[in-house]
């Protein structure tokens, strides 16, 4: 699909809410290069949302959306949790899936997409909390990726559950004490991103959102190898500022100071050998693809 | 055949859905006003009598005619701007029709806009805030529909009718089936021919009365 099929009915054009007349005309459904930097010039995929002011779980969201590759043919499967109150305002196909079975809603639906549209690139990409990734729902996210399914998975890491006022969870930092875990975490944070390699994903990236470029990058990477050649999976730090004492100015810094090299979130990344070659064909054919728009445009301009 | 009959609200906070009273859906060429089957005709007739006695007669086209999604989308979207156009012309004095969207059915509590647009999760929000006493669902996915339809009679007095393009209403108070680009000119067609035989409902008088 492109672009070209969202179209509204001239004759009620003129009823429609502005966003919607927005979406038509400026946003970056079906362009090849849409990234981050077409926030703040291009209607963006993701309205109001009911977050939290300076959360950085909103940041995330609005750096992921940016830089999907095919927004107008990717659904995607969420659990419940802070970010199931975004996706009610986002313009992309979504799911709210029972808490913790995302990945399993995840797989039955790549796999009905792929039969129903057999010659339509549909990505699929599962994003859900820590607890639902992790906790909850850590058999469906493992089987999924024992068995290869073709889809990305991304965890919004905030370390604890958030939405339901600071309960201890799995990818907690041992001895943090939490409004609703005062003895403080026993057990170190589990290694999910490492779990992920040995259970089979084919790109793994554990790192916080402070970078949009960075996200942008791991966000593609993800979803292009998932679509060509089986699971993967991103760690992303998005720290609840509530829930850790921070002020809303403070939750990209809180980010900056993870992801130092000796810190939990300093940036880690794996590339399976066949994942490798496909990033490598996409960037050749991604130059070549620039070069040949470089050289129309001198020509045109000649 | 089932006594209850879908009367105008407020029925009460959760209404039973019709079909589970008894209600039964017509066949084709027919409709059905409060639940009772009768000629698409005499449908026409009531559907315009409707419009023409409402203060704030108001077309609510959803999804499948606001996008051109296909041609026959288009054409329909054309066709519901005519009938929008004919009840204005065909308005009295102190009559306001609307025409207002339902773009989509994403939950938007509590930004929606109910000047601008409806939302199946609290349709009753937009019918009150434009004191709309008579609507007509077109171009929304049946199950919306039908909570929208459910959510009104509950809350609201709002007469309601469906123009479905599938097989029809039960929860509506009044619904055509098989919804068409005739259907809808010839519903449009009625409304002129009815002009000035209907009068306006008084502000006092209750459009219908519930169960």
């Amino acid at each position: 699909m492109s672009k070209e099929r969202i179209q509204i009915s001239e004759d009620l054009y003129d009823i429609m809410p502005s966003d919607y007349q927005d979406l038509v005309k400026s946003s970056t459904y079906g362009k090849e290069d849409r990234g981050w930097k077409d926030i703040g010039t291009s209607k963006e995929l993701i309205e109001q949302h009911s977050l939290c002011a300076g959360c950085p779980e909103s940041m995330a969201f609005r750096y992921i959306l940016a830089s999907l590759p095919n927004p107008e043919d990717t659904v995607m499967v969420g659990s419940t949790g802070c970010t199931s109150l975004v996706f009610p305002m986002v313009a992309v196909h979504n799911i709210h899936s029972l808490f913790g079975n995302q990945n399993a809603v995840a797989s039955g639906l790549k796999r009905a997409l792929s039969v129903r549209f057999p010659d339509r690139v549909k990505d699929v990409v599962v994003l859900a909390g820590d607890g639902a990734t992790v906790d909850i729902g850590l058999d469906m996210t493992l089987q999924a990726w024992f068995r290869q399914e073709k889809f990305t998975t991304i965890c919004f890491d905030n370390e604890l559950y958030a939405n339901t006022g600071g309960q201890e969870s799995g990818l907690m930092q041992k001895g943090f004490v939490a409004k609703m875990a005062p003895v403080g975490k026993l057990f170190d944070k589990v290694r999910l991103p490492e779990i992920a390699r040995e259970s089979g994903c084919h790109y793994v990236v554990n790192c916080t959102v402070s970078k949009p470029s960075l996200v942008e990058k791991v966000i593609r990477n993800a979803v292009h190898i998932a679509r060509e050649i089986g699971p993967t999976y991103l760690q992303l730090y998005t720290p609840c500022i509530l829930e850790i004492g921070k002020n809303s100015m403070e939750g990209l810094q809180e980010m900056r100071d993870s992801e130092k090299p000796t810190e939990r979130f300093a940036y880690k990344e794996y590339v399976s050998e066949p994942a490798k070659q496909l990033l490598a064909e996409l960037s050749a054919k991604d130059k070549e693809r620039k070069a040949a728009a470089k050289q129309l445009a001198g020509q045109a301009s000649a | 055949m089932s006594d209850y009959r879908v009367l105008p609200g407020p029925e009460h906070f959760l209404p039973p859905a019709a079909a589970s009273m008894g209600i039964r859906l017509p066949n084709p060429g027919e409709a059905h006003i409060n639940g009772v089957i009768v000629s698409e005709d005499k449908a026409y007739e009531e559907a315009a009598r409707q419009f023409l006695m409402a203060k704030v007669p108001t077309i609510f086209p959803g999804p499948l005619v606001l996008w051109a999604w296909n041609e026959k989308a288009a054409k329909k979207a054309t066709a519901v701007r005519h009938l929008f156009n004919t009840l204005k012309e065909c308005a009295q004095a102190g009559q306001k029709p609307m025409l207002i969207p339902m773009p989509d059915y994403r939950p938007k509590y509590p930004k929606i806009n109910p000047e601008v647009e409806i939302n199946p999760n609290h349709p009753n929000l937009t019918i009150w805030h434009n004191k709309i006493d008579c609507c007509m669902f077109i171009g929304v996915h049946c199950h919306q529909a039908n909570l929208s339809l459910k959510i009104i009679r509950g809350g609201t007095s709002c007469y309601t009718i469906a123009m479905c393009a599938q097989a029809g209403h039960e929860d509506a108070m009044l619904s055509f089936r098989d919804a068409s680009v005739e259907k809808i000119m010839r519903l449009a067609e009625t409304v002129k021919r009815l002009k000035g035989t209907v009068q306006l409902r008084s502000s006092t008088a209750k459009s219908g009365a519930s169960n």
